[in-house]
């Protein structure tokens, strides 16, 4: 059975102000337990409404969304996100605590927290910073701490919005080529957006491609038939680039031109 | 020795500039403008000293502060408590924003006829009037600190599992600290002009009495000493509540 199933989605927004419009619509997709997936597409195409709807933050306006058969009614601990920004930790308490807060939240007693969210800490390689408060640490450690934090609450998936978007280049290599062992090492489905192609290719088992906003759909699916070991300079993945570039670009212009940026950079 | 003479180092602008301002005052008041009606520093010094020896100043600064704190707070726990509701629940913010909106533009030291009349001229009017003025600036503070809470602290603590009780204890009350202390800080300067108001009208004790009979008797030196103990005292105070919110909230920060 699948893990998600998105069937006939569609999200409008009206706002007080101005015209409603549809962000998504038609949007049908499902995912399999174990799946790294990844959802790609320009800015502005809707892919953040997709996750917001599948972590229960929003509601589409119909179709459904499912997570193990079950209708979807709002946020839970079953799909933990990992958000962009760092202003989803918690500043006030230390990485471990940060990492407790799922557990905390559940219950748990205060040793058999501690010891789990130290097993994920150092799973995410952050062993020893334990006792940090998040704005001591690096905007790379800061991701690692969401990432351990989510995972602490041992989810069913994890919801991920391009979480390495505001790191720096190297980081950004070193997180990527880190995730899906992380994401082995824990025993969890993924989904994660992203408007980097090499990101979709490096992580995903699979990628979702999206149309251009607004009322944008899913455009297409490619199988990325990698192994664990990737690396961008293999002909294989190359392969891949090529088939996911020649669906986006045209994507991308599309959306350009939408908002005026074009101007002959087309051909 | 070497390191703790560089840690004095740091001091020494500040000192200085805290002895140049009784050098002027000294410059200006031995010769510039010459009058009983403004004493040169030493004098107020020694009249000051005079006052701590005997104890007199010990008696009217305790009652001024005692006022102060029980009056500051009353207004922090209730403003604290408003602010929070506000800040939480959309329709209570609604109802109370035109009361608090308006309310707050009323000085506190124009209640001080209206807290004589309701209360006479015992504590209660003091400590009503400093409830006053704290109340307000706690609440919008408080209030504005809820609602700067970033979506994805609330969302992520949501998709933790958090309750809507434990969002509140664990997320939105520790994300407001800096703000609520922030609120307390400014509130706590204007306890200091206000009771100073209310003292001159209707009180036995405390600094603004002390001030204003001096000025009954002419002694100016006594009146000055008054200034500078608030000058002083609020100096103190303040230096308190910044290293409270160091050493308290600089974990807190509402950024990340």
């Amino acid at each position: 059975m699948s893990l998600v199933t998105f069937q006939n989605v569609e999200k409008e927004y009206r706002p007080r102000r101005g015209r409603p419009y549809v962000a998504v619509r038609e949007f049908q997709l499902e995912t399999q337990p174990g799946e790294f997936f990844c959802l790609l597409g320009p800015s502005g195409c809707g892919k953040t409404t997709v996750l917001n709807m599948l972590a229960g933050f929003e509601h589409p306006t119909s179709g459904s969304i499912r997570l193990g058969g079950k209708p979807i009614r709002g946020p839970g601990p079953d799909r933990a996100v990992v958000f962009q920004g760092d202003d989803s930790l918690f500043g006030w308490l230390t990485a471990l605590e940060n990492v407790e807060f799922g557990l905390r939240m559940r219950g748990v007693p205060a040793r058999e927290r501690r010891e789990r969210a130290r097993h994920f800490l150092d799973l995410v390689g952050l062993a020893g910073q334990d006792h940090k408060h998040p704005n001591q640490l690096s905007g790379g450690m800061k991701q690692r701490i969401q990432i351990a934090r989510v995972l602490a609450t041992e989810p069913t998936m994890l919801l991920m919005d391009e979480p390495f978007a505001a790191l720096d280049a190297q980081t950004r290599l070193l997180m990527q080529e880190q995730m899906r062992a992380i994401a082995n090492a824990a025993h969890t489905s993924v989904f994660f957006i992203t408007h980097d192609i090499d990101e979709a290719i490096m992580l995903g088992n699979r990628i979702g491609v999206m149309m251009a906003g607004p009322a944008s759909t899913l455009k297409g699916l490619v199988e990325v038939a990698l192994g664990e070991q990737r690396s961008r300079t293999d002909a294989a993945f190359m392969d891949v680039y090529r088939i996911v570039y020649d669906m986006i670009r045209e994507e991308v212009l599309k959306s350009s031109r939408a908002s005026g940026l074009t101007a002959g950079a087309g051909q | 020795m070497n390191g703790r003479w560089r840690e004095w180092a740091g001091y020494w602008p500040f000192a200085a500039g805290f002895l140049g301002m009784f050098a002027v005052w000294h410059v200006v008041a031995s010769w510039f403008f010459v009058s009983v009606l403004f004493p040169p520093p030493l004098p107020v010094l020694a009249k000051g000293w005079e006052l701590v020896l005997s104890g007199d100043l010990w008696i009217h600064i305790w009652a001024s502060l005692r006022r102060i704190a029980t009056g500051f707070a009353l207004g922090s726990t209730v403003g604290i408590l408003v602010g929070l509701v506000i800040g939480s629940f959309q329709m209570v913010r609604r109802l109370l924003d035109p009361v608090v909106e308006t309310l707050r533009f009323i000085p506190a030291v124009a209640m001080i006829t209206v807290a004589v009349i309701w209360f006479g001229i015992g504590e209660s009017s003091k400590v009503f009037i400093i409830f006053y003025g704290t109340v307000f600036i706690v609440i919008l503070s408080t209030a504005a600190g809820v609602a700067n809470i970033a979506t994805n602290k609330i969302r992520a603590a949501e998709s933790l599992g958090a309750s809507r009780l434990q969002m509140f204890l664990h997320v939105t009350l520790p994300a407001t600290v800096p703000f609520i202390l922030t609120g307390m800080r400014l509130a706590m300067a204007n306890a200091f002009t206000t009771i100073v108001a209310a003292e001159l009208v209707a009180a036995n004790e405390g600094i603004g009495t002390l001030m204003w009979q001096s000025r009954l008797y002419m002694q100016v030196e006594v009146v000055f000493v008054v200034l500078l103990t608030l000058a002083l005292l609020g100096f103190v105070v303040d230096r308190v509540f910044r290293w409270a919110i160091f050493t308290f909230a600089h974990n807190y920060s509402p950024v990340v």
